[in-house]
C-alpha cells in the first residue's frame, strides 16, 4: 500500500478492503457515510472482457487523489475523505476505485462523492487496458480538461503560438 | 542538457519503452521538446494533441521552460475507476 502524506488517498495491489476504509473514516458526529465503488464490468460496448489492467503514474496519481481530497474537504461541508485506487491485474466484479465520504448530512456527502469520481476519472493519470477474447486495447480516457490539455498546439492543425497562452499551469 | 521521459498508457506500446533520456538545447521548454520527439518518433504525431505533459509530477502548459534532470511525463487521457 502506498499512501499519500496526508493520507486521504492510496493506491494498493490487492483487493480493497470497503469494510476496513468505512471502520476507520466512520465517527459519532456524521449522519452519513456515502460509498462509491467503480466496479469492473464484464463487457464494453457488447464485447466480452476477460479482466482488466490498470497502471499509474505512482506518485503523482496519489498527489492527485490527495489534491482532490483536500479540496473537496474545503469546499463540501464534508468531514473526512478516503480514497482507495487498485493497481495491477483486476477480474470482472472486483472494484477498481473506492471513494468514501463521511459528513454531518447526506446532501453534501453525496456531491462531493459525485465530484471526486468526476474528477479523478478526467485528472488522476491512471489507465487501464481491456483484455479480450481476441486481444486488448487500452481504454480511451475521457479528455483532459481544457486547462491542462496539449490541444492543438504542436503537430497537425496547429493555429501557432497563440494557442499557447490557453495552456495555463494547473492551480 | 538532458531530461527524461516518461511514457504510459498506449504510449508506452507506441514507442516500445517506459522512460527515455533526451537532450535538448538550454531554455528549451515543453513545445520545443515535443516537436523534437514528434520529430524522431512520428507515430505519437496523432496522440500529442489529446495528451496532457507534467513536470515533475505536475501538470504543466506548453510553455513552461525546463531545467536539466526535469521528469516531464506524456500522459493519455486518463481512464481511473470504471465507468
Amino acid at each position: 500500500v502506498k499512501s499519500a502524506r496526508g493520507s486521504h488517498a492510496s493506491m494498493v495491489g490487492s483487493p480493497i478492503d470497503l469494510a476496513s476504509v468505512l471502520g476507520k473514516i466512520r465517527r459519532g458526529e456524521d449522519g452519513a457515510v456515502v460509498t462509491f465503488e467503480g466496479v469492473v464490468r464484464n463487457q464494453t460496448r457488447g464485447r466480452k472482457t476477460l479482466y482488466l489492467e490498470y497502471e499509474a503514474y505512482e506518485e503523482m496519481a496519489l498527489r492527485q487523489m490527495e489534491g482532490l481530497a483536500e479540496q473537496a474537504l474545503r469546499e463540501f461541508a464534508i468531514r473526512e475523505v478516503a480514497m482507495v485506487h487498485r493497481l495491477g491485474r483486476l477480474e470482472i466484479g472486483e472494484t477498481s476505485v473506492l471513494i468514501v465520504v463521511a459528513s454531518a448530512h447526506r446532501a453534501a456527502g453525496f456531491e462531493a462523492c459525485r465530484w471526486l469520481i468526476d474528477t479523478l476519472k478526467r485528472t488522476v493519470p491512471i489507465w487501464k487496458k481491456e483484455y479480450f477474447e481476441d486481444g486488448a486495447v487500452w481504454a480511451d480516457g475521457e479528455p483532459f480538461p481544457g486547462d491542462i490539455s496539449v490541444g492543438n498546439l504542436t503537430g497537425a492543425g496547429s493555429t501557432g503560438p497563440g494557442d499557447a497562452s490557453k495552456l495555463g499551469v494547473r492551480d | 542538457m538532458r531530461v527524461q521521459v516518461l511514457f504510459f498508457g498506449m504510449l508506452k506500446d507506441v514507442t516500445g519503452k517506459s522512460s527515455a533520456a533526451f537532450d535538448v538545447r538550454d531554455g528549451a521548454t515543453i513545445s520545443d521538446l515535443l516537436l523534437d520527439l514528434e520529430a524522431i518518433i512520428p507515430a505519437i504525431k496523432k496522440s500529442l494533441p489529446s495528451l496532457a505533459i507534467a513536470v515533475n509530477r505536475e501538470y504543466a502548459g506548453a510553455e513552461t521552460k525546463l531545467k536539466p534532470e526535469d521528469e516531464i511525463a506524456l500522459l493519455p487521457p486518463v481512464s481511473g475507476g470504471s465507468r
